[in-house]
């Protein structure tokens, strides 16, 4: 029979499957038309016995508030946001639709939402996609009137071997809060919910604590246990987490500082300020490409490492050619370059913070259990900080160019009689500690104000890590950055932000007065003059 | 014995050590010994034993004893008569003084033995703070809560009573001891593992401004118990005599500019004497004054708490001039700022310092009131200018002439 598929899909397209079959009596009609909220009764009633999917899509039309009548002719109809076809109900023909003045909302109480929701919820349940079955599951957690007949009759057909073990948690939760629930039927579940990740489960568990059975008692003091084990990994983790997140922060600002300072032996005061630059650069880039965060920023890495260099290369031609050999003088000179960037940007762009926007991939957060997630951000910033770190690395180690830098620190007479140009790679090598430096400011645009104090916040602390990493080496700098980060997330739980702060401060100092060479020291001849 | 500056070279400096007159070329062969040019003539004075009040340092003090004198008549004038400065002025004045002081005590360690600290301020705001509390408790039932006992910001915060470092905070001796005892305390605790364990030049720099930095971020909380961000202020007498009045405000005056005198005789005469030599000598080369014999480290050490006393001397006098004291006095910019005033003025020769401190200050209260986009530009124009061209400083400038002078009358000699 040739013909019927064709009849079959002249029939599809006479009848859409979105909201075709679907039949409602003259009085749920009615009852949708109505201006009044409570009227909508005998039009839930009838959806919900209702098993079609057009059912299902006028139900989750209602609820998001997408249904309309209109005020003319009493006709129902469904709009999307910013769609301009509407779906007629019942009928299900689709139409252009672009008036909306002439619509009026159909509304619905909160409490029937709420059922409705859970009905809807429920016929998901049953779909055969595993990962909208899970996603139904899961949001199941809260609902307490989940039945045990539903969890049961959906754990036999269940194959996902995540879906049952939510299953058989959320049963295990019914459990331990039915009163008739039997001794053994109780170690079962408390043994279960000891693993689970819901987050009634301490609660309903801490409701048992002292049962009259004292096997029942030992096993929900165990569960207990354990829940409070991963709780605190968790939390442990997240800590973790943060410090990294922070330590590479340290790192990605104080790195370019590591070249400047620890290899060069210049003492950059605007370090901060060309951070701040790199900032800006982001900025501007979104002000150039508007619309298009992500593209402006994946744009502005490697423009902010160009725009910061540049900077630095003229600031060293200009000024600190003119001072090498004297470091205090240096110092004040950078720190008179670092006031005057800060004023131009001020004067020039604006004394407010700028807004960068965050493109979609930054945002957003990474589930990695139920009780431990990470800001995509913060990870993708201390990737961004591994990769530049590798980056400098190599180019110091592994590259001519890195070669002579290294040749020019460690006796430089030497290195000009075999003909390495000097003053070219000091250049060279401040360009490349600043142009570090920018591209810290792009990954900072994503974390903090932009504003003309951006760079001010950091140079302190950039120089602690340099120092405490020990001069004239990277490795340092990035263990430095990293211990940092740490011991200050680790410490501000007790302690609050703003203490550990000023604890770890200390600290520094009372290390650098008992070891000023850092963490790790240079040896050999270079360390000594 | 002639004052050779020895070229040594600086610890940390990537490059060995050249005969001087390189510079100006672009190379970097400069000895670099406390980071003064050494085409410039050494800043010491000849002969071993120097009077204590040498020809600059008579006109400085004369100056000084001069502009303080009229400043003091003039501000006791009867109201209305054609010279009369107005309190405020005067106050002004006072201020600028202080800040002179702070700068001289900088000079003192780096013009000297070339210690740069960056974080100065600090103990400018220990001694500032000290005072501060001793006008605060001496507000007592006038403030807006009307406690007797606590301040104003204590009764805000619900403390119960006055924490145990705020005891004897009312009584004026006291105050004067502390005010000498707890910059000078904190630059011993501070500076002698630093100086034991040699930490000298940039590093030492550093780590100075990040003390200050971490005291500023404790003065801002409120926890600390010394008004958080908006620091000790709203005070109204001194002594039981209103900080309002003609009398008071210029007493103040003459206490700073009595101070200033005397920490100058007092510099001068450290500098002039045997111990000054050591200075130097620790400064031009430090390994070998060690080797020859002296303790550096304790050399460093007693300048370095000397200088901090100064500058918490400073700061005590500054509070009731100015009327308010806040975290502000710790950010490392202040600091720097008072360092740029010693460059400006000229390292080394003491009346710089103060030179430098009254001209940036004066072109700071012109431009934040009458440009004030313009002041960081000019501050920061400042740095670059005087470190890459004024090396010696304002008060090099004569110096410098007298010999361009000089050579320029040699060298006619030489062709005729």
């Amino acid at each position: 029979m040739p013909g019927f598929p064709a009849l079959l899909l002249f029939l599809s397209l006479l009848c859409p499957a979105r909201a075709g079959g679907l039949s409602l009596s003259p009085e749920a009609l009615d009852s949708l038309r109505s201006a009044k909220v409570a009227d909508r009764e005998p039009a839930l009633r009838e959806l919900g016995d209702d098993p079609s999917d057009a059912a299902a899509e006028l139900l989750e039309a209602l609820c998001a508030g997408d249904l309309y009548v209109r005020r003319d002719n009493g006709d129902l109809l469904i709009l999307r946001p910013g769609a301009d076809e509407a779906t007629l109900v019942p009928g299900g023909g689709r139409m252009p639709f672009a008036d909306r003045s002439l619509l009026r909302k159909v509304g619905i109480s909160n409490s029937r939402r709420t059922a409705v929701t859970a009905v809807l919820n429920r016929r998901l349940l049953r779909h055969a996609d595993a990962d909208v079955r899970r996603g139904a599951v899961e949001s199941l957690r809260d609902d307490a009137a989940a039945d045990k007949e539903l969890l049961l009759s959906l754990l036999q057909n269940e194959r996902d071997g995540r879906i049952r073990a939510r299953l058989e948690q959320l049963l295990a939760l019914l459990c331990v809060r039915d009163a008739a629930a039997s001794r053994d039927e109780l170690l079962r579940a408390a043994a279960v919910l000891g693993g689970a990740s819901l987050p009634h489960a301490a609660q309903a568990l801490a409701n048992l604590k002292g049962h009259k059975d004292p096997l029942v008692a030992e096993a929900v003091d165990k569960a207990l246990y354990r829940l409070r084990v991963t709780a605190d990994r968790a939390a442990m983790l997240e800590t973790l987490f943060f410090g990294l997140s922070l330590g590479s922060v340290l790192v990605l600002t104080s790195i370019g500082l590591a070249v400047t300072f620890g290899v060069m032996g210049v003492i950059n005061m605007a370090h901060g300020e060309l951070v701040m630059l790199g900032a800006y650069t982001v900025w501007g880039m979104q002000q150039l490409l508007p619309g298009r965060p992500g593209v402006a920023l994946l744009l502005a890495v490697p423009a902010s490492f160009l725009v910061a260099g540049s900077a630095g290369a003229l600031l060293e031609r200009s000024v600190i050619r003119h001072l090498y050999g004297r470091p205090l003088e240096t110092l004040l000179a950078t720190f008179g370059i670092s006031l005057i960037l800060q004023q131009a940007v001020r004067t020039l762009i604006s004394p407010m913070n700028r807004a960068v926007e965050s493109p979609a991939f930054m945002s957003g957060m990474l589930h990695i259990t139920d009780n431990f997630s990470l800001t995509c951000n913060r990870v993708y910033i201390l990737a961004f900080c591994l990769g530049v770190f590798a980056l400098i690395y190599a180019t110091m180690h592994k590259t001519r160019l890195g070669l002579e830098v290294r040749a020019v620190a460690q006796n430089r007479p030497i290195a000009e009689a075999l003909g390495i140009d000097a003053s070219r790679v000091d250049t060279l090598t401040f360009a490349l500690g600043s142009g570090v430096a920018g591209m810290a400011g792009a990954a900072l645009s994503q974390l903090t104000n932009v504003g003309p104090n951006l760079g001010q916040s950091y140079i302190v602390d950039s120089f602690m890590v340099v120092v405490f990493g020990g001069v004239g080496n990277l490795h340092g700098t990035l263990c430095g950055g990293l211990i940092l980060g740490l011991a200050n997330k680790l410490l501000e739980p007790a302690s609050g932000a703003m203490l550990a702060k000023i604890i770890l401060l200390t600290a520094l100092i009372l290390f650098m007065q008992v070891k000023p060479k850092g963490l790790f020291p240079e040896r050999g001849r270079a360390a000594e003059n | 014995m002639a004052p050779e500056r020895i070229a040594a070279p600086e610890r940390g400096s990537p490059t060995p050590a050249e005969p001087a007159g390189a510079r100006g070329s672009g190379q970097r062969a400069v000895p670099a010994v406390r980071g003064r040019s050494p085409a410039a003539p050494p800043a010491l004075p000849e002969a071993m034993s120097e009077r204590v009040l040498n020809r600059p340092a008579a006109v400085f003090l004369g100056c000084l004893a001069a502009t303080a004198l009229g400043v003091a008549v003039c501000s006791l004038l009867p109201a209305g008569a054609p010279l009369r400065l107005d309190g405020y002025v005067v106050s002004l004045l006072g201020k600028y003084l202080c800040f002179a002081l702070l700068a001289l005590s900088i000079d003192l360690i780096w013009g000297y033995l070339g210690i740069l600290s960056l974080g100065h301020g600090a103990f400018f705001g220990l001694g500032a703070y000290v005072s501060g509390m001793h006008l605060m408790r001496e507000i007592g039932g006038r403030g807006v809560y009307g406690n007797p006992e606590l301040p104003d910001f204590m009764v805000f915060l619900n403390w119960e009573r006055l924490p145990w470092y705020w005891r004897g905070s009312d009584n004026m001796l006291f105050t004067c001891l502390l005010v000498a005892l707890v910059p000078g305390l904190a630059a011993f605790a501070f500076g002698r593992p630093a100086f034991r364990s040699r930490v000298s030049g940039v590093y030492f720099s550093i780590i100075t401004q990040a003390v200050t930095f971490a005291l500023m971020l404790a003065f801002f909380r409120n926890e600390m118990g010394f008004g958080g961000n908006n620091g000790l202020t709203d005070f109204k007498s001194l002594l039981g005599v209103s900080l309002q009045s003609d009398y008071m405000i210029t007493g103040l005056f003459c206490a700073s500019a009595l101070a200033l005198g005397l920490a100058f005789i007092l510099c001068r005469v450290i500098v002039a004497s045997r111990l000054g030599r050591v200075f130097v000598a620790v400064r031009d080369a430090e390994s070998r004054a060690r080797f020859i014999g002296y303790r550096v480290e304790n050399v460093k050490l007693a300048a370095f708490v000397f200088s901090a006393v100064l500058a918490g001397l400073a700061g005590a006098l500054y509070v009731p001039q100015v009327g308010i004291v806040n975290p502000g006095v710790f950010a490392p910019l202040f600091s720097v700022e008072m360092v740029v005033c010693v460059a400006l003025g000229g390292r080394g020769r003491l009346y710089g310092a103060v030179l430098g401190a009254l001209v940036v200050n004066i072109a700071k209260t012109f431009f934040t009131t009458a440009l004030p986009d313009v002041w960081l530009f000019f501050l920061g124009a400042l740095f670059v200018v005087v470190t890459l061209l004024l090396p010696d400083g304002l008060a090099g400038i004569p110096d410098r002439l007298g010999g361009r002078l000089r050579a320029l009358r040699a060298k006619s000699g030489v062709e005729i």
